[in-house]
């Protein structure tokens, strides 16, 4: 653990130099795993934040569920320099390579997939090829807040908005979405259950195509 | 075992409750919802449950066709990859046993794999879906199943992490070699025992 700091009120991002090399691709996640002495463990997957890079490090975005075993123990106990096991990177799905158009859609913990999506974008000079609209209740529950704004990015307000916002708080709607899409892009929708679901019919019924909505859903029902 | 976690109690061994497999925990009231795919909204006029391939007759049943065999009920827990597990559960449908037998499986067979209304995919060992060991089900807990979870019908493999459970069934083809399904060739183990924690390709 080589870095730990706050996003949210209740999410911090952890930095980690891995201990062999690996280079994830935007959209992996890695297991993390805790064990305790008697044996008994515990481990929860969470989505890589940081872009691929050559640094052998990743970056954890983790926000603290109430009674969550193991987000409570990032939270509460991991110190910098603590070792921690991981496993991964993860998945082939919920990925973005970099090299065609993509439109993010996110919601809360939701958006830090779609972060190392975004990241990777600019840090490639090609952020023509994503947009990305991200839900949160109020300013202080977005993630990312210095770094995430920007031409391609929609921060969409739901409960209190920033004052000079000249959107309205409200949910997402497809008016939000209607100038997200491109021409032969993948979305990617990313957030609880309940939002992945709204997300993905607000795109369906723009005319994205459903083969072409790639949906990674978190936490548990709502 | 793998060294300690600095500060890491956890929940203790000894209160664990023996059903959970290593590395789950329980869900209690709460089923999360994991999907890749967009929540498809099937019609029941149109729906069908197919079983083809290595066998003597292809066969294929509708809504009130598949409700016509013999009922069968699964009483028992469910163990998802992402570590949740939900403990005495209940789903009543049909037993593949019976759709099988149906179907006349040839003696050459030995995987299946599940295909979804959606595209959804997933592959299993014969012997994993016969012998009283999986069902096609329609309600969980006396209530037809939600959309969400799978409705109207999904697969229930419940001795097997639950991405094999697919959601929104549309069938098994009958193979005589492993097909890999849709999880299996995203980095997920292509049989997937809780037991012996084969979450990942390579566990």
């Amino acid at each position: 653990m080589t870095d730990i700091r706050p996003e949210t009120p209740h999410a911090k991002t952890f930095r980690m130099a891995l201990s062999s090399p690996a280079r994830h691709l935007a959209g992996q996640h890695y297991v993390v795993r805790l064990t305790a002495p008697d044996g008994y463990t515990a481990q929860r997957s969470y989505s890589v934040a940081s872009a691929p890079d050559d640094s052998n490090d990743i970056e954890l975005s983790v926000e603290k569920l109430a009674g969550g075993e193991v987000s409570g123990f990032l939270h509460d106990e991991v110190l910098v320099g603590d070792e921690l096991e991981v496993r991964g990177p993860i998945g082939r799905w919920f990925i973005w390579e970099g090299q065609t158009p993509a439109v993010l859609v996110g919601a809360g913990s939701g958006v830090v997939p779609l972060m190392a999506m975004l990241r990777l974008a600019r840090q490639s000079g090609h952020s023509e090829l994503v947009r990305l609209a991200v839900s949160v209740r109020s300013q202080e529950d977005l993630y990312y807040a210095d770094e995430l704004p920007g031409p391609e990015t929609t921060v969409i307000y739901t409960r209190r908005t920033p004052p000079s916002n000249s959107r309205p708080a409200g949910r997402l709607t497809q008016r939000d979405l209607s100038p997200m899409l491109m021409p032969d892009a993948t979305a990617f929708v990313c957030g609880t259950p309940g939002f992945a679901d709204s997300a993905s019919e607000l795109l369906v019924g723009l005319g994205q195509p459903v083969e072409r909505i790639r949906v990674e859903r978190f936490g548990p029902t709502s | 075992m793998a060294k300690p976690t600095r500060g890491f109690l956890g929940r203790g061994k000894a209160a664990r409750d023996p059903r959970l497999p290593p590395g789950q925990y329980d869900a209690g009231d709460q089923w999360p919802v994991l999907t890749a795919e967009v929540t498809p909204h099937p019609d029941l006029a149109s729906w069908s449950f197919s079983v083809e391939g290595l066998v003597a007759r292809p066969t294929t049943w509708t809504w009130e066709e598949i409700h016509a065999l013999p009922a069968s009920v699964y009483s028992g827990d469910i163990h998802c990859v992402t570590t949740w597990s939900k403990l005495g559960v209940t789903f009543s449908g049909v037993s593949v046993d019976t759709l099988l037998d149906a179907a006349g499986v040839e003696e050459t067979a030995s995987y299946v794999l599940a295909f979804s209304h959606t595209g959804y995919t997933t592959n299993l060992p014969l012997a994993d879906v016969t012998g009283g060991r999986a069902w096609v089900v329609w309600e969980y807990d006396s209530a037809p199943l939600a959309i969400e979870h799978g409705g109207p019908a999904r697969l229930l493999v419940p001795h097997l992490y639950f991405w094999k459970s697919a959601k929104w069934v549309a069938g098994l083809r009958v193979l005589d070699h492993d097909e890999p399904g849709f999880w299996e060739r995203n980095g997920y183990h292509d049989r997937g025992d809780p037991w012996l924690e084969q979450r990942y390709q390579g566990d």
